[in-house]
């Protein structure tokens, strides 16, 4: 091969022929390189897809069944008995009564075999504790439904649910399964008399958590997200834009400054975890504010989101060409008007964006909410940010590690919901992107 | 197989070219800088009837010098157009006029600029009444991304210059007519005024500068992303802006230095090298290096 500088013909450090036999040879090696790097990219692209659908199948697979619950229909004899055997109607002997015996009487008289008190328990088992305190509401409503005998449709229990849905295999051994052979058949046929009748579950949506799977659901923990994501933007939004306008627009580039941005990027980076414990040390211990609070899972959060909202409300003010900056500072404008005339505008939807990505983020967030006493059981539905309340992904979390096979297919089902729930901030976040983009 | 060509000494095979010119003048220039640039500007800096007066400014950034003891005397109603070649300091020293060099937070500037006998850098003064006395069109139109009347009436908004809205859509017209642009957009106002032309967006920016009735008007090579046509539009904008506007203009166009400004200053890295008449800088400059600015020798 010739030197670079070897003197060719007419004066050119090589040849013309040289020349493009050189271009020619490295052509085939560039496109080579390119053709490999389009594989490696569209390989790793699917991978990742692939796996995205894998979680997702396996998610939706498992969850889908969540959203329907079993119902039994059985004849329930009101019988003035069991429930007002003194004929006072009042309010009090109504409330009192053993609405369970009517069940389990309506059970026994299809079952007449179930004789012995095992086979009565068994028997009752079947039908979700809440049903006795369906019929309680139905008698106090309607008090003349003493002496009648409806058809009522109860809620059975989880596992006749679990049963009905194909969940229990009859491949495990009896003894190491919730359900015995005994209630199978029993259950088996009240299918096969069309007494099973399966239903939207609205209790999922509508309940906080239960010890019984069938009456457990999501509203608590949803309603506890809610709020602490209400304290969170509350906070974090005006602290946040407030912070970086200032540290943009307004604040002197000097040693401060320059580690204070140091540090608001560190803290960007640092595990969730971290604040929880903060929050555990200042707001529980030292301020001594409520455990398992909204409130103080939503300080928690507006600390740990801070950080990447100030970072992307800085980045897209940045992005406001200067130019826009200097026209309004030419006409007059003072500091404060050219930035909340004209730069606050045009970069209102990078700092929405930002925001709403940092909320998703908080949604999303277990680790520092354990820390605060927000992963009690907590069966009431909080009713303000004082209230013990639990969040969204730590009921998965709960749920998760509880035994009952029927927990399994709402573990999988509030994923979704969490799920929808970040689509739905994250598409938002693209559309007001979309909608506000500007071009200059 | 030879070696490596990137090891060996391949200065001996390429024949050393003769530097171009344009390097050269600068090469030189930059060695004999303080033999070639006078210690005074040459010309005739004061003017009868000034309304801007520089005296020493000197400005930095950081620890570099940008602008050294200009001294210059702007006259009322009329064109002044500064030259240069590039880096100069034309800009830089145009910028000092309305303060605009504050912005940039490692800038300073000694001396004294008195506008109608006041120092606007005596530090009682309030930058804000002083911007809206001498305004400034940029280099690069920069309409704000709103509609073209909010852009004339955002100086006025802002400066309560209009009792209400029949004075505001008033001031509105005015200042578009004054800038020539009435005609093309009275019918889309409440358009967005990112959306007209480039020449268009430049006399929108002028109307928007004029709105605040100035006393000076800056204009920072103002044609630079323009094409002929709307350039000449807007050197006659700038001929008839003269009758009520001081009109400093940076241009890189010796042409439209001659065609549109009275006075023409000349400067050289960061010198006020020659400042007179335009008929006088363009005909018969006194010195060397505004001499080979003018006639193309460099830059």
């Amino acid at each position: 091969m010739n030197k670079i500088g070897d003197p060719g013909a007419a004066g050119r450090p090589i040849s013309a022929d040289q020349a493009m036999a050189r271009v020619n040879a490295s052509l085939r090696k560039r496109y080579g390189a390119e053709r490999r790097f389009r594989v490696y990219g569209i390989a790793s692209v699917t991978v990742g897809l692939a796996f995205l659908a894998l979680m997702m199948i396996s998610i939706v697979g498992k969850g889908y069944s969540a959203f329907q619950q079993t119902y039994v229909d059985l004849d329930i004899y009101f019988d003035p008995e069991v429930i007002d055997p003194d004929g006072l109607r009042d309010q009090e002997s109504l409330m009192r009564a053993n609405y369970n015996t009517l069940i389990k009487d309506s059970l026994l008289f299809l079952f007449p075999e179930a004789s012995g008190r095992r086979d009565r328990r068994a028997l009752g088992a079947l039908i979700s504790n809440s049903a006795a305190f369906d019929l309680q509401d139905m008698v106090i409503t309607d008090p003349l439904l003493i002496g009648q005998t409806r058809r009522v449709s109860v809620l059975a229990s989880a596992d006749a649910d679990m049963l009905n849905k194909g969940k229990i295999s009859r491949t495990v051994p009896e003894s190491e399964r919730r359900v015995s052979d005994q209630q199978i058949a029993w259950l088996e046929t009240l299918r096969d008399r069309g007494r099973f009748e399966k239903r939207f579950n609205t209790s999922f949506f509508t309940h906080g958590d239960s010890r019984d799977p069938e009456l457990s659901g999501i509203w608590g923990a949803t309603k506890g997200s809610f709020y602490m994501l209400l304290i969170t933007l509350a906070l974090s939004f005006p602290v946040g834009i407030g912070a970086a306008i200032y540290l943009e627009e307004f604040a002197p580039k000097n040693p401060v400054t320059d580690f204070i941005e140091i540090n608001i990027n560190n803290l960007a980076a640092v595990p969730s975890i971290v604040f929880g414990l903060l929050g555990l040390g200042v707001f529980l211990n030292f301020f001594s504010m409520p455990r398992s609070a909204p409130m103080v899972g939503g300080l928690v959060l507006t600390l740990m989101t801070l950080p990447t909202i100030i970072i992307s409300a800085r980045a897209s003010l940045k992005s406001v060409p200067p130019s826009i900056r200097e026209a309004a500072l030419g006409m007059g404008a003072s500091q404060m008007q050219s930035t909340f005339h004209h730069v606050l505008p045009l970069a209102m939807p990078g700092m929405l964006t930002g925001t709403i990505i940092g909320m998703a983020r908080a949604l999303g967030e277990t680790a520092p909410l354990l820390m605060i006493g927000m992963v009690a059981f907590i069966v009431d539905i909080p009713q303000g940010l004082f209230d013990p309340s639990t969040a969204l992904p730590v009921q998965i979390y709960l749920w998760a590690d509880a035994p009952e096979r029927a927990f399994v297919e709402r573990t999988s089902a509030a994923i979704m919901v969490l799920l929808g729930f970040l689509v739905l901030m994250n598409l938002s976040a693209i559309i007001l992107r979309k909608r506000y983009e500007r071009r200059w | 197989m030879e070696a490596n060509p990137m090891t060996q000494d391949i200065r001996p095979e390429i024949t050393p070219e003769p530097p171009a010119p344009r390097e050269a003048a600068s090469a030189a220039m930059s060695e004999a800088r303080s033999a070639e640039v006078p210690d005074t500007t040459f010309g005739v800096i004061e003017h009868p009837d000034p309304i801007i007066n520089c005296r020493d400014v000197n400005v930095f950034y950081g620890d570099k010098q940008a602008v050294f003891d200009v001294n210059l005397d702007i006259g009322r109603h009329q064109v002044i157009s500064m030259i240069g070649p590039s880096g100069c300091g034309k800009s830089t020293f145009l910028r000092c006029l309305n303060r605009m060099n504050d912005t940039i937070d490692i800038a300073r500037v000694t001396g004294t600029i008195e506008l109608d006998g006041q120092n606007i850098y005596d530090p009682k003064i309030d930058v804000v009444p002083l911007r809206a006395r001498v305004g400034m069109v940029f280099q690069k139109p920069n309409p704000f991304p709103k509609s073209i009347y909010d852009n004339v009436a955002y100086g006025p908004r802002i400066h309560g210059l209009a009792k209400d809205k029949v004075e505001l859509d008033e001031i509105v017209r005015t200042s578009l007519e004054r800038a020539g642009l009435l005609g093309e957009v009275k019918d889309r106002l409440d358009q967005p005024g990112t959306g007209l032309s480039g020449g268009q967006q430049q006399r929108l920016c002028i109307a928007r500068a004029i709105a605040v009735s100035p006393d000076v008007i800056l204009m920072d090579e103002p044609c630079s992303a323009l094409d002929p046509i709307a350039t000449a539009k807007i050197e006659d904008l700038i001929d008839e802006l003269r009758e009520n506007y001081t009109i400093c203009i940076v241009t890189h166009s010796m042409q439209q230095a001659a065609r549109v400004s009275q006075r023409t200053a000349y400067f050289h890295l960061g010198y006020l090298v020659e400042v007179g008449e335009t008929d006088k800088i363009f005909t018969n400059p006194t010195h060397k290096l505004t001499e080979d600015y003018i006639t193309g020798r460099f830059g």
